[in-house]
């Protein structure tokens, strides 16, 4: 129950109180480039999920088993960037050759996802916290999920946004910008309901 | 037309700023403009590996087939990101440790590699030497500005002095996280009124800012959209 517990709280920070992008700022670029509309946006973050899911069951045994005993903790950047490269890469093959209907709705998704700074964020934040591998799934899990919350709601904002007139100089970038200051806004909403909840 | 040195080097700071005019890397922008101080601290950190990386990339240019040109400038700026995380855990541990988990991702940040495939990988040394230190003043300055505001509103201080004591009370709104986008969007909203909408290159988020736009076979046609 003590496990179960834990898992809940460590899942539900991630995803809804400490959001990856609403309140820590990794991968804004998706957040803010591909939330133009609502498949897109559903399909890039369940691509985000995906890989996220891999790169931290491929990291964390890697840091912990490999780099941690021989004391090569200061490679993490450069090992954990090329794994997620390496992954990526692989992936798109074998969704490619074997599960069709799952790379035409991932795979435009998949090579931009090699720098997208969530998913290295969500495998250098595993190691930080000192999650064990069950916390580390979970976790990416969560953060993944907290990602597509995110874009998802704001791929509504910007939906209603389109039929709007702002002033000139507020259009495009500025506007977005602010939409996710308000957005972000009601995710602060979220702040200490897992202390709540499960502490 | 080719560009003097003069040009190359102050690009980056006014005409093509990474920041305000290009609207790049805006995950580190938001991050860390927390205070003053870390956001001249990631610009700095930031300005030393898009130095390396340029240097070491249009050294390397001939070598690197171009097939595999992404994961060898990633490479390289892994390397130099890691070589600053271990200078500055040395010498600086108090900016260390406010920058946090964002020192190590300047390996994706967005300005760095697409400054490695736009301009290192086509010029000489000394000329992405000089695009380098300009783009990377640029970050710093844009860093600097947006840093400022969240700091003065945010906290009443300035680089830690406190500046508004006797004017008003702080909005602690600003430094967290809905503060930074809604002062980054205000301040591109300022310029694109300054220049009647000429300054700001950028007029939404595409493919532009994505640093795997070149080898995206979706980027001619509109993106991920």
């Amino acid at each position: 129950m003590e496990i179960f517990k834990n898992m809940m709280y460590i899942l539900v920070t991630s995803a809804l109180v400490e959001n990856i992008v609403l309140a820590k700022f990794l991968g804004c670029c998706p957040f803010l480039g591909v939330s133009k509309k609502l498949d897109s946006a559903v399909g890039m973050s369940s691509a985000v999920i995906f890989v996220m899911l891999m790169a931290t069951a491929v990291t964390w045994p890697i840091y912990t088993y490999l780099l941690a005993p021989n004391g090569l903790e200061y490679l993490q950047t450069i090992v954990f960037i090329l794994v997620i490269a390496a992954l990526v890469q692989m992936v798109e093959f074998v969704l490619k050759k074997y599960m069709k209907p799952l790379y035409r709705a991932l795979g435009v998704y998949l090579p931009l996802i090699t720098t997208n700074c969530a998913v290295l964020g969500c495998a250098l934040l595993n190691i930080e916290n000192h999650y064990n591998f069950l916390e580390s799934i979970i976790n990416a899990i969560g953060v993944g999920l907290g990602f597509m919350i995110a874009m998802v709601l704001f791929a509504g904002v910007r939906s209603k946004m389109e039929s709007v007139e702002f002033p000139k100089s507020f259009q495009g970038i500025p506007i977005t910008l602010i939409a996710a200051s308000i957005v972000s806004m009601s995710f602060m909403g979220f702040s200490n309901v897992a202390n709540g909840i499960f502490k | 037309m080719e560009k003097s040195n003069l040009q190359i080097l102050t690009n980056g700071i006014i005409k093509e700023n990474p920041v305000l005019v290009l609207v790049l890397g805006t995950c580190p922008t938001l991050a860390v403009t927390t205070m003053a101080k870390n956001g001249i601290g990631m610009g700095l950190a930031a300005t030393f590996v898009l130095l390396g990386s340029n240097i070491v990339i249009s050294l390397l240019k001939k070598v690197i087939p171009d097939k595999v040109r992404i994961p060898c400038f990633i490479v390289v700026i892994a390397g130099f990101v890691t070589l600053l995380s271990a200078l500055l855990q040395a010498y600086v541990p108090d900016v260390y440790e406010a920058l946090g988990i964002f020192l190590p991702l300047i390996v994706v940040n967005c300005i760095i590699l697409g400054r490695a495939e736009m301009f290192a990988s086509k010029n000489s040394v000394f000329k992405s030497a000089l695009d380098g230190i300009g783009m990377g003043i640029g970050f710093t300055l844009a860093l600097l500005i947006i840093g400022s505001i969240r700091e003065i509103l945010g906290s009443g201080t300035w680089f830690g002095l406190p500046v508004t004591i006797n004017l008003f009370d702080p909005m602690s709104i600003f430094v967290l996280a809905p503060g930074g986008f809604l002062v980054y969007g205000c301040v591109i909203a300022l310029l694109n009124k300054l220049s009647n909408g000429k300054a700001v290159k950028r007029k939404s988020f595409g493919c532009e800012a994505c640093p795997n736009a070149a080898s995206c076979a979706n980027a001619g046609k509109g993106g991920c959209e």
